[in-house]
């Protein structure tokens, strides 16, 4: 069957979610793909999604030079969206991040991993929180 | 592909003189690929004379799909002839659940107090499988079951064969995770089975100005099921899943507004009724 399947439901309901929270939050796929952020993420990056398109989550991360503010304290350097990928585990720390406007910002990132069933991991979601 | 509309109500049976024409059978639908074996999509009331007429042909071999466990699609199940006849194979497809197998859901219904037998003494050979992730074959036809907006595990099916399509979606709200219209079709829930196909089965239970009351509910307006199969090029809609408090004078309306949506006449916008019979290329 040559039919393109869409998107799975989670994530559909994930970004219909995220449409209608004031909370920054984005989605990303199983495969680490950014697939949507809302607007309030905007107004931190400084750039709507329609501009950003689908990319890898962990080059648009990048991209803002996050900085770690607390060190951790097990050494493990990986931002919560990479250990909510890698390890499959939700994941919290504050960093320090540059926006496209050149503008920096002090947040919190929490991300936790996606599972439609117990063996099916389907995505990833990141929630900012302005400090 | 020939496909017969057993059962079209939603919800709840629906008999009586409002629902003549129509018909008050809930969800069932037949679909032959080939002489030797029959899908069947659902298991609401309508699968009770199903079941009759597939005795009458002596079909053996019979494949159940399930959308989802809601009453309205499984409460026929114990009343089709076929469990009932040693010689028959009956596999049951339905949508994985994280806490049950698809047998002890099933089995639910078939034990006391609400059914004096217990699945396991039926005498026909009855088998379980969540429905794959991937595509897969049953004889001539290649099926897909995606997972679609519905309170519950639910899948829409689509059933495909070297020449036709069918996407059955009868319970669907696609329009409560965003737009519908011009929304890109890998963010359109169900469009894996629904996009491109022949004939389109999708749920068109309530009239636009009763679906803001119902929001949530897991069902479509009929302006969203135009738009729905507007949107995924569908040749032919088939509105499905009558409300049970829509007699057939009130279901003629709502065809007619349907039709008005569809001004240019590009998905066919028709009503399911009860002893329906298409013939698909």
């Amino acid at each position: 069957m040559a039919v393109a399947r869409p998107k799975h439901l989670t994530l559909i309901l994930a970004r219909e979610f995220a449409t209608s929270l004031a909370t920054p939050m984005l989605v990303a796929d199983d495969l680490g793909i950014l697939v949507f952020y809302n607007e309030a993420v905007e107004e931190i990056v400084g750039r709507s999604f329609e501009e950003t398109g689908e990319t890898p989550l962990d080059d648009w991360m990048e991209s803002f030079d996050p900085r770690p503010i607390d060190p951790d304290p097990m050494g493990d350097e990986r931002r919560p969206t990479q250990i909510a990928f890698q390890d499959q585990r939700a994941s919290h720390r504050r960093f320090r991040v540059m926006s496209v406007d050149g503008v920096e910002r002090q947040i919190a990132l929490t991300a936790f991993p996606l599972f439609a069933h117990a063996d099916e991991f389907v995505g990833v979601v990141a929630i900012f929180w302005r400090e | 592909m020939r496909v017969t509309i057993w059962g079209c109500r939603g919800s709840v049976p629906t008999p009586g003189p409002q629902t003549v024409r129509y018909g008050g059978n809930t969800s069932c639908v037949e679909v032959v690929v080939d002489d030797d074996s029959v899908i069947v999509l659902d298991a609401g009331t309508g699968i009770r004379a199903l079941g009759l007429e597939l005795q009458r042909r002596r079909t053996r071999r019979i494949r159940l799909l399930l959308t989802h466990l809601h009453l309205d699609h499984l409460e026929g199940l114990r009343f089709f002839a076929p469990l009932y006849d040693a010689e028959v194979t009956l596999e049951i497809w339905g949508p994985p659940s994280p806490t049950q197998n698809l047998r002890d859901r099933v089995a639910r219904s078939f034990s006391p107090p609400l059914f004096p037998l217990e699945l396991r003494d039926v005498p026909a050979t009855v088998s379980f499988h969540d429905v794959p992730r991937d595509d897969w074959q049953l004889d001539a036809a290649s099926l897909r079951a995606d997972l679609v907006v519905h309170p519950g595990p639910t899948v829409g099916f689509r059933v495909q064969t070297a020449t036709a399509s069918l996407g059955y979606l009868p319970d669907h709200e696609p329009a409560l995770a965003g737009s519908i219209a011009g929304r890109p079709l890998d963010w359109l829930s169900g469009s894996g089975v629904a996009c491109d196909v022949d004939l389109l089965l999708h749920d068109a239970q309530y009239f636009d100005d009763e679906y803001p009351e119902r929001i949530g509910w897991g069902h479509s307006s009929v302006a969203h099921a135009v738009s729905y199969a507007r949107a995924v090029e569908a040749r032919r809609l088939l509105l499905f899943h009558h409300e049970p408090y829509h007699g057939d004078d009130l279901l003629d309306r709502l065809e007619e507004s349907a039709r008005s949506l569809d001004a240019d006449a590009s998905v066919d916008p028709t009503l399911a009724r009860e002893g329906m019979v298409l013939e698909l290329p």
